[in-house]
């Protein structure tokens, strides 16, 4: 397979997680706000900062509120990481890579681009957000499902699974990072219904309120989330769950190609620390710390695979 | 680029004048289907000037005529929708919104008979195999120029003539790997040759898939006619290109497809072919010279290419030897490819066969070298070089299409039917101030097609453009090709962005 080709798929993956985890993180930032038993501006800034997009948003706009928001995270063509700028460049990866996909695939995002780019064509207004968010997730899901039934288990599908992983992780990261004041022990002694409302947003932004509820009965706690996103391996968000992945996929390609890489070795370290840890020695050495390393390594992980299979020349 | 303008650019063809009798007035109406439209000297391909309907479209006639026209309506409607959702599109430049467009794609096929294929396709072999010789002997003996049959200025001051050429074979002695031939039709067994596309046409992806969207849409059509398949095409590229490895080749040959990238008009075509051969798609900054072999960039390292089935200009594939500032092409290839490491598809420098000028030779260049008459007639061209020529090109500009001899597209091109007088005054001058810049073509009554419109059916200019693929295994021709056609009444202009749409060209089995 070319290096661009197998960057194109790597990109074009991470772009399609992208605007679905977009999509999630404004859904529980307009219930947030809805509840109005919080500051609706901090929690829309809250969110701008969880998609990373913050310094951008910053230059162009001076306040935070949810028509902005909405507007910056889903259409805004200045924001690279908006749902219709991700699904822009999903496509024109998918065009680059169109070689190395099924026609189901190539068609569910190609027919994913034309939705969105009509739905998205004017401003989306609160009223309609649960709808417009709905289809989003829908096309995603088409995607995903063309990606599983149809592609073969080979390079092209690792490559595609490293990108979702590998960003998903990043994603779910971000979203402790700008809420850990939520989940430090600390808070949850105070059980507040504020605390439960930020603890349901968390859950919410990686679609695992239910999940938590079916595993989890006894009392929502902010240790149990915590343990929850970082650890459990059946939680598909979690990072555990995420690093377990790529870790796999790379390991694949390390038998299919019948070489090993320094991303190899950085991805089991990865692994091998998360295994190390548990809740409580997290919450002793810094919840923030541990969660800042972790963003860090998983972006050196990228970057080693893009240089160990030869992305860019 | 001329490879990449083909269904972007402004192309004009040559205009006829229609809805007028010998004597020049205009008549009564004439049966067309179900409707009555005026009557008309063109040469219509499925209906006769009687309003019957010609051999070859009789048994579509009578299928179509069981059709509901509402349900065929939708039928087109789930055409155009299968087109998008395939990302069947062309990219317009200079255009940030809507930049992918669609080629509107009409459901009444051309059909053409055995026998006219037959005799096309013998005609278009002639002139290819003529065309091959011609370039090996243009960079080689030059022996057509030393007979004087070619005037040697022609050659030496064209810009589509690559000096790096000179006194080397390509693997195959295969220059033109490729070829899309242009033919208009002005009457039953009048068939014309418009422009040898030498270099790299594009179209034939629409070829195939037009043909797909007809199978999926009327499957009924081809169980009750037989219409010889067009699917093969991309497996015979690759066999056709494969058979032209180079000397280096060791074992299987590798073919790669080499892009300008996603943002060329082409592009779907480009990801297209390599998809159907199984090949790579590469761009320029995929590929180095490793060990004097041209290389791409995997996964696994580096991995050498054979065949390289190129969809850049000459201009643009080694900056090394042409235009220095190429970021497209592959710095060292043309090294390469001279020291037999890689074969380039088509040969650079092949364009030297389907320059205009070059063109008004074209019959005697087939008949130098085959020793046969052309099968295939060129469209009578005045050199205005020559001064005869010139005073009869200016005495009737009015009536003639006058055309730069080294452009590309409808540029610098005049259409004297259509022209006002002023700018006919304004063409005279530059055409007088460089008589040699020019030749002339009379305007020709272009046969029309019936296309799908809200009454039924409507008469529309058409030209086609079959695809030819030579090996040193020999000729093939996909029978059929692409139809383009003026789907504005009355206009000539069949290319996408002036209103030109695509059809399903079929060949009958005998």
């Amino acid at each position: 397979m070319l290096g661009k080709t197998a960057g194109g798929l790597y990109w074009m993956f991470r772009f399609l997680e992208r605007s679905e985890n977009t999509a999630r993180l404004l859904e529980a930032g307009f219930r947030m706000a809805l509840t109005r038993s919080s500051d609706a501006e901090s929690e829309w800034k809250s969110v701008v900062t969880t998609s990373g997009t913050g310094i951008g948003y910053d230059a162009k706009y001076d306040s935070y509120s949810d028509t902005l928001v909405m507007d910056w995270l889903l259409r805004d063509s200045d924001n690279p990481s908006s749902v219709m700028s991700v699904t822009k460049s999903a496509r024109d990866n998918a065009r680059l890579v169109r070689t190395a996909l099924t026609t189901e695939v190539w068609e569910a995002v190609n027919d994913n681009w034309m939705s969105l780019r009509d739905l998205l064509a004017k401003p989306v207004t609160t009223v309609d957000l649960p709808a417009a968010l709905a289809v989003i997730r829908k096309q995603s899901a088409l995607v995903r499902g063309a990606l599983y039934g149809t592609m073969l288990r080979n390079d092209i599908y690792d490559f595609a699974r490293i990108g979702t992983f590998i960003e998903r992780a990043d994603n779910t990261a971000r979203i402790i990072d700008v809420k850990y004041y939520t989940l430090l022990p600390s808070a949850s002694a105070v059980g507040s219904s504020l605390d439960n409302v930020q603890w349901e947003m968390i859950l919410r932004s990686v679609s695992a309120h239910r999940c938590f509820r079916w595993l989890d009965e006894q009392d929502m706690t902010a240790t149990a989330i915590a343990e929850f996103l970082i650890f459990d391996k059946r939680l598909p968000r979690s990072l555990a769950f995420c690093v377990k992945q790529t870790t796999e996929n790379l390991r694949y390609l390390e038998q299919e190609y019948e070489t090993r890489h320094p991303c190899h070795d950085l991805a089991e370290k990865l692994g091998r620390r998360l295994k190390t840890l548990d809740i409580d020695t997290v919450f002793d050495q810094g919840l923030h710390e541990m969660v800042t390393e972790f963003i860090r390594d998983n972006n050196v992980l990228g970057s080693q695979v893009e240089k160990d299979f030869r992305f860019i020349g | 680029m001329q490879s990449a303008c083909f269904l972007g650019s402004r192309r004009i063809m040559t205009f006829a004048i229609s809805g007028l009798t010998p004597n020049g007035c205009a008549t009564g109406l004439v049966r067309y289907g179900k409707q009555m439209i005026k009557k008309s000297q063109i040469f219509d391909e499925m209906i006769q000037s009687d309003g019957s309907i010609t051999p070859p479209y009789q048994a579509y006639n009578d299928w179509f005529q069981a059709q509901d026209a509402e349900r065929l309506q939708s039928k087109s409607e789930e055409a155009e929708a299968f087109f998008r959702r395939t990302g069947i599109t062309f990219n317009v430049y200079g255009q940030s919104e809507a930049q992918e467009r669609l080629i509107p794609f009409d459901l009444v096929p051309r059909i053409l008979a055995h026998r006219e294929w037959t005799r096309l396709s013998k005609g278009i072999e002639q002139r290819v195999r003529a065309i091959n010789a011609f370039i090996w002997d243009i960079y080689n003996r030059q022996e057509i120029l030393r007979a004087g049959r070619v005037p040697k200025e022609l050659i030496a001051h064209n810009e589509a003539f690559l000096p790096q050429m000179m006194g080397f074979t390509p693997p195959g002695n295969v220059y033109t790997h490729i070829v899309g031939t242009d033919i208009v039709r002005t009457g039953e067994g009048d068939f014309f040759v418009l422009e040898d596309n030498a270099r790299t046409p594009s179209g034939v992806s629409y070829m195939l898939e037009n043909r797909e969207t007809m199978l999926q849409m009327f499957p009924e059509l081809f169980s009750q006619i037989r219409v010889q398949p067009v699917s093969d095409y991309p497996k015979n590229l690759r066999r056709s290109l494969a058979a032209c490895a180079p000397q280096a080749c060791v074992g299987k040959p590798t073919v790669a497809v080499l892009t300008p990238g996603i943002h060329n008009s082409a592009y779907f075509e480009h990801s297209f072919l390599a998809d159907q051969m199984g090949a790579e798609l590469v761009e320029g900054h995929d590929l180095r010279v490793v060990e004097g072999r041209i290389a791409m960039r995997t996964t696994r390292g580096y991995k050498v290419i054979d065949v390289l089935y190129r969809r850049i200009d000459d201009d643009f594939l080694d900056p090394l030897s042409f235009n220095p500032d190429s970021m497209l092409g592959v710095p060292g290839i043309m090294d390469v490819y001279r020291a037999g490491g890689i074969t380039i598809a088509n040969a650079p420098g092949a364009g030297i066969a389907d320059d205009k000028a070059i063109y008004s030779y074209m019959p005697d260049i087939v008949e130098f070298y085959t020793g046969e008459k052309a099968i295939l007639r060129n469209v009578e061209t005045h050199r205005c070089a020559e001064p005869e020529a010139l005073k009869y090109v200016l005495d009737n500009l009015a009536d003639l299409v006058v055309k730069e001899v080294h452009g590309s597209g409808g540029y610098g091109m005049l259409v004297g039917p259509a022209a006002s007088k002023k700018e006919i005054a304004a063409f005279r001058k530059k055409l007088e101030a460089k008589p040699s810049n020019y030749i002339a073509q009379p305007t020709l009554s272009l046969s029309t097609v019936p296309i799908f419109v809200d009454q039924g059916l409507a008469p529309r200019h058409v030209d086609l453009r079959p695809f030819v693929l030579v090996s040193p295994q020999g000729v093939n021709i996909t029978p059929g090709g692409l139809t383009r056609v003026a789907l504005t009444e009355g206009s000539l202009v069949v290319n996408s962005s002036q209103g030109g749409g695509t059809k399903d060209t079929w060949v009958l089995e005998d």
